[in-house]
């Protein structure tokens, strides 16, 4: 996680004047009894005092949590609390890593596992080289000179803040049956298409509606990217008489390069735990042909009237292994970029 | 024609164009359309009414049919265009429809009855907004409850944050105490965990606590963000030390430091915290999904997803729904896009 604040941009006075009320009640009132806090503990043990509300919620909601995951996976049966469950050692993950046939599904104990984890593959090397392809190209129209450059970033930019809720409605009510789509395309003469009946084109509706609500993110970060590239390595190039592409090539791409891999590192963290809007869009279906691994975690755990807590915290934890791995990765390089924009 | 054209793709510095001009503006136009389009389409959808969003092919606009009130009927009758025998169309007013054949009155001259057979009219319709779309679910169906719902979580979730965060990056860059390292290397770990990874468990933690199927249940586990902290900490570690040192000089209390002078000077990343944070619970999915099971504790998010499963979609509500639920949003976005791009841009948070 690189956070390298602006020191003067997003300074906001009228925001945080509105900010501000809530938080000065609260503060006015809290002063008397932290005062009491700090004569009991002291200056030096103020830190602590400071630091405890937040690390109590941690503790309880993320710390623990990940902890009872682990005890989870050991344990079979169907209650919630342990006192129901019973030790069943390193089985749920036998159970889910049984297989005739890696590469088919079917052949596996828990072919909806299987089944999700191909899709999820397919699903995130798609996504995220599409992904990157359109943010990149739009951040490189975005830096061009303009006119309204400002309300053409708002036209990609807008649907990042559209809830995945609503981003699978929108598409879903596109692509039905008698949809948008389908009579744009009765009318050029084509036939009409189940889009969300069929495998192929659900997966592909997916994939697709995922890089559209997400893809001004991405793009913004590429632009700042690109508007941290000196100017005057462009006007040295133009003097030269280098041509555009060699310019891309030589210039702005390998400059380019460090945030281009933070945003495939990010695009992948995100892809890899897709879930909202491709379930809103498609429920999974049909059949399992477009259900990731978090739609399973979610139905083996919760939706299915015999709930699998056991098997779901098993998966999640396959899950939370390849995120750490790609989380270590994005700081890794995130780290080096800052490095790179210090030096 | 040609001075006209020459006018219009004349090019700064007189240069001419190149291909990736031509590019980047069919890119610009392929992304007004397809950006724009599906949401522009779900707005004027909303504005259908239901017979008229069955329709095939779809109209662009909102139509419905033209009514009138003709003297000696109770009720507005609706207006067709017809073809008469001998070849003549005129504008009559349907009374009733027995078969294939239907009764028309002259809304000018309600005199006799004329039978015309159905086949031979066509309705007269106007552009008409089904503003019933919208009161009708606001009245009938729980939608105030999930937005107040959606609301209380936001602004509740979003205050917690903004306090616990804070305290903690104030605590984790002013204060030299034992385990401060160990601390930001745990909040640096679990920056790897997302919620969709500790579902299950929570799931438990909330049980046990008394949580599960309350609005409470939603809100507390998503405060206390490691983002939050790790973006506050950052920012606080540009505030000179010099100025607390000062201040307690001044006997100021320790509490007072922090939200007299720390926070205030903290007030641009407080601010993208906060466009963030309502962000991030306006739009939560999976976790509401999981703990709220009751339909009067339903979010927006979890109400819409809910209505729209239903066995027979009701689309003209759904599509209203969703426009209402967008209003909030939008807002935010026309106010306080150059903030929310700023910060996206300066941290990479999302």
């Amino acid at each position: 996680m690189s956070i390298v604040m602006g020191t003067g941009e997003g300074r906001a006075p009228g925001l945080s004047s509105w900010l501000a009320w809530p938080f000065r009640f609260l503060m006015g009132a809290l002063n008397a009894p932290m005062s009491a806090v700090q004569r009991r503990f002291g200056i030096g043990g103020m830190g602590a005092v400071f630091l405890a509300p937040n690390m109590l919620i941690f503790g309880v909601f993320v710390l623990i949590p990940v902890v009872i995951n682990l005890a989870y996976s050991l344990t079979g049966g169907t209650a919630i609390f342990f006192d129901g469950r019973y030790f069943v050692g390193l089985d749920q993950y036998k159970t889910l890593l049984t297989c005739g046939d890696y590469t088919i599904p079917s052949t596996c104990l828990q072919d909806a596992f299987w089944q999700s984890l191909h899709n999820t593959a397919l699903f995130v090397v798609l996504q995220v080289t599409l992904l990157v392809l359109a943010s990149l190209a739009t951040a490189l129209v975005l830096n061009r000179e303009m006119r309204a450059r400002g309300f053409w970033r708002g036209v990609f930019f807008f649907p990042v803040l559209l809830s995945p809720v609503v981003v699978g409605l929108i598409w879903k009510w596109i692509l039905q049956r008698d949809g948008l789509l389908n009579a744009l395309l009765l009318d050029l003469g084509f036939a009409r298409t189940l889009w969300l009946a069929e495998r192929n084109w659900a997966m592909f509706w997916a994939i697709f509606v995922s890089v559209w609500a997400h893809l001004g993110f991405y793009a913004l970060i590429l632009l700042a990217g690109l508007q941290a590239i000196p100017r005057d390595l462009y006007e040295a190039a133009m003097m030269d008489g280098t041509g555009r592409m060699r310019t891309f090539w030589r210039i702005t791409l390998p400059l380019l390069w460090p945030n281009l891999l933070v945003v495939v590192i990010l695009a992948l963290i995100k892809a890899v735990q897709i879930f909202d809007e491709a379930f809103v869009l498609t429920g999974g279906g049909p059949g399992t042909s477009t259900m990731f691994i978090t739609q399973y975690i979610y139905e083996t755990g919760f939706a299915h009237v015999l709930r699998n807590l056991g098997l779901a915290s098993a998966a999640s934890i396959l899950m939370g292994i390849v995120l750490v791995a790609l989380t270590a990765l994005q700081l890794l390089a995130s780290n080096r970029r800052a490095r790179k924009e210090a030096a | 024609m040609n001075a006209l054209s020459a006018f219009l793709l004349r090019r700064r510095g007189g240069a001419g164009w190149h291909w990736t001009d031509v590019l980047a503006y069919l890119w610009l136009g392929l992304g007004l359309v397809l950006m724009f389009g599906p949401v522009l389409w779900l707005a004027v959808s909303s504005f259908k009414t239901p017979a008229n969003l069955a329709e095939f092919p779809p109209t662009f606009m909102p139509l419905d049919a033209q009514a009138v009130r003709v003297q000696g009927y109770e009720q507005p009758l609706a207006l067709f265009r017809v073809t008469l025998d001998d070849g003549s169309e005129k504008v009559l007013a349907q009374v009733r429809r027995v078969g294939i054949m239907a009764q028309m009155v002259d809304p000018q001259n309600p005199g006799p009855v004329i039978r015309v057979p159905i086949d031979r009219r066509t309705p007269v319709r106007e552009i008409k907004l089904a503003t019933a779309n919208y009161a009708e679910p606001l009245q009938q169906f729980d939608f105030l409850r999930y937005f107040r719902n959606s609301l209380f979580v936001t602004v509740m979730a979003t205050l917690i944050t903004l306090v616990v965060n804070s305290m903690a990056a104030f605590a984790l860059s002013k204060y030299e105490f034992k385990g401060r390292t160990a601390v930001l290397g745990i909040i640096l770990a679990t920056l790897m965990v997302p919620l969709s990874v500790i579902v299950v468990p929570l799931y438990l933690v909330v049980n046990s606590l008394n949580l599960f199927d309350t609005l409470w249940g939603v809100i507390l586990p998503t405060v206390a963000t490691p983002t939050g902290v790790f973006l506050l900490r950052q920012y606080m570690l540009t505030i000179p030390d010099e100025l607390i040192d000062a201040a307690r000089m001044d006997k100021a209390s320790e509490w007072q430091i922090y939200w007299r002078i720390v926070l205030p000077l903290a007030a641009p990343a407080l601010a993208v915290l906060a466009i963030f944070s309502v962000m991030w619970r306006w739009n939560d999915f999976l976790w509401p999904l999981i703990v709220l099971s009751r339909k009067e504790h339903y979010t927006l998010q979890v109400g819409l997803n809910a209505f729209s499963g239903e066995l027979n979609v009701q689309w003209h509500y759904v599509l209203a729904m969703t426009v209402l639920s967008i209003v909030p949003v939008a807002l935010i976005f026309l106010f306080l896009q150059r903030y929310i791009t700023a910060g996206i841009a300066n941290t990479g948070l999302k």
